[in-house]
């Protein structure tokens, strides 16, 4: 009789889910009544990207203004504003290998000497108004230099509320003590 | 004629009586409301209503006023009779099913010695009432949620009265009182525990018949937007869904009168005793409808002709046997 067999499965079934059911009922609740109460998970919050600053200098970020956060974002939302700071003539940099017989040092086609061109940036401008929170930026980042905030109370009026200068946040952050994005 | 001669009047007594239910079945649906929603809230392990009162308590009324100031809207090509026929229709009768339920013996707003026959036809309908209101609607939804509200209340009327008899059978009456004060001699003397597989095939029934989930096929919504009252704005939904939760309290009061001693039990008074077996079997209802998924519409006709008719059936027939040979 496998339809008797098959029937009283079913029907052990049902209790089975009642019983499931049941238990859940008197479970504690894993809603947050969420004015009265505040919110404790916010560790994986990913809100708009912030700098992150130096180990050694809390005042300057890492950004070592390689652009590539501006090539890799999707909605065209980060503008890089930066300043020469200086060229170097650096030991450690391998010089370009051309054919010897080809190019003749100290000719105009031969490469640029070996150094480094150091850059920093002027701003940082982050237009959170078409900003889709894809966090390509935060992955391209070579040297980690991009984050995201943890600012759940964020509101505006108006859109230039949400266009923000990330540099002089950082800055801010600095003079309040203590670094929350990181 | 006196003031004692008024009051004790039938006629006093049934304009008494009616007053009384209409309060009660208004409060009740306000109340089930919330239940329900509390109870699939703690069931997903969320609040539910939390913030309109102490508990949400309020959150119904609140609903209730919003639908009552929503505009009535009658769609186009819509019968306009039939349309606003079917809410009327659906809660007019709820009223008068109230009227023989014994809550004590003291408590009954009408005695009538067949009660149980005015309750299962003026339930009945409710039927009526959805296939007017989805006909009426000229809507492809609603015209297929009534059609399948009239298969599955024909289908399922059936083992309802089987289950029903059974209990006629046993103690020869069909009037209500005389069966809850047959019951009224303690635990044991429930009818519960002389027809167990009639209580069974009774509740599923009366599932079914007041379209509760995992029955509640004319209103499937994720088939049939809302099946019979797609097309129906503020109080003509708010009417309907006043008729559903009246009707369980109707079934599962009926259940409580023929099953369960009806208001027999220790300490408490009598009509407590019937409103806690009232609101124990509805929040099973509700533990039912946040449990289990809805069926299939073949299953729900296989379930009620292969299994609980054969069984309500055999039932039936083993009882007429045994009180046969008692005799």
């Amino acid at each position: 009789m496998p339809g008797l067999a098959n029937t009283v499965k079913g029907l052990w079934s049902l209790i089975v889910g009642l019983g499931v059911t049941g238990v859940e009922f008197f479970r504690p609740q894993l809603t947050v009544h969420y004015p009265r109460k505040e919110v404790d998970n916010l560790a994986t919050y990913r809100g708009h990207i912030d700098l992150v600053a130096r180990d050694d200098d809390p005042l300057t970020p890492r950004c070592i203004v390689c652009r590539k956060c501006v090539a890799a974002c999707p909605s065209g939302c980060i503008a890089i504003e930066s300043r020469l700071v200086g060229v170097e003539p650096s030991g450690d940099a391998r010089e370009l290998s051309l054919a010897p017989g080809l190019i003749v040092t100290g000719s105009h086609a031969a490469p640029p000497p070996r150094q480094k061109i150091r850059r920093e940036v002027a701003s940082f401008n982050l237009n959170y108004n078409l900003c889709s929170l894809c966090g390509l930026c935060v992955q391209t980042c070579p040297v980690d230099s991009l984050a995201f905030s943890r600012e759940v109370y964020l509101c505006g009026s108006s859109r230039a509320d949400f266009e923000f200068e990330l540099l002089e946040r950082l800055r801010r952050r600095a003079a309040a003590g203590g670094q929350r994005a990181a | 004629m006196t003031l004692t001669e008024i009051i004790n009047h039938p006629l006093t007594r049934l304009v008494l009586g009616l007053v009384l239910i209409l309060v009660f079945v208004g409060v009740n649906g306000l109340i089930l409301v919330w239940m329900e929603r509390k109870v699939v809230g703690f069931i997903q392990r969320r609040p539910g209503p939390y913030e309109v009162g102490p508990h949400g308590i309020l959150q119904s009324l609140v609903d209730g006023v919003k639908l009552i100031a929503k505009q009535l809207v009658t769609p186009r090509g819509a019968d306009r009779f039939l349309f606003w026929l079917g809410p009327m229709l659906s809660v007019t009768p709820v009223v008068i099913c109230f009227l023989p339920i014994p809550f004590s013996p003291a408590l009954t707003a009408m005695d009538v010695n067949l009660g149980l026959l005015l309750i299962l036809a003026f339930s009945s309908v409710n039927v009526l009432a959805l296939c007017a209101a989805g006909w009426g609607s000229n809507n492809k939804y609603a015209l297929i949620g009534a059609a399948r509200a009239v298969s599955q209340s024909v289908a399922y009327e059936i083992p309802l009265l089987l289950s029903v008899l059974c209990i006629a059978f046993q103690t020869g009456s069909l009037s209500l009182s005389a069966i809850a004060q047959g019951q009224s001699q303690g635990v044991l003397s429930w009818n519960l525990w002389v027809q167990p597989l009639a209580f069974v095939i009774f509740f599923i029934s009366a599932t079914a018949e007041t379209n509760r989930a995992p029955f509640d096929l004319p209103e499937a919504e994720s088939e049939l937007t809302a099946g019979f009252h797609t097309e129906y704005s503020g109080m003509g939904f708010g009417l309907f869904f006043l008729a559903e939760y009246t009707y369980m309290i109707v079934v599962c009061s009926v259940a409580t009168a023929l099953f369960l001693g009806a208001h027999d039990g220790p300490f408490l008074p009598g009509p407590w005793w019937f409103v806690l077996k009232v609101y124990a079997l509805i929040l099973a209802l509700m533990w039912f409808r946040w449990t289990f998924p809805r069926v299939r519409f073949d299953q729900l006709l296989n379930l009620c002709w292969k299994w609980l008719i054969p069984l309500g059936l055999v039932n039936l027939l083993a009882t007429a046997l045994v009180l046969k040979l008692v005799e």
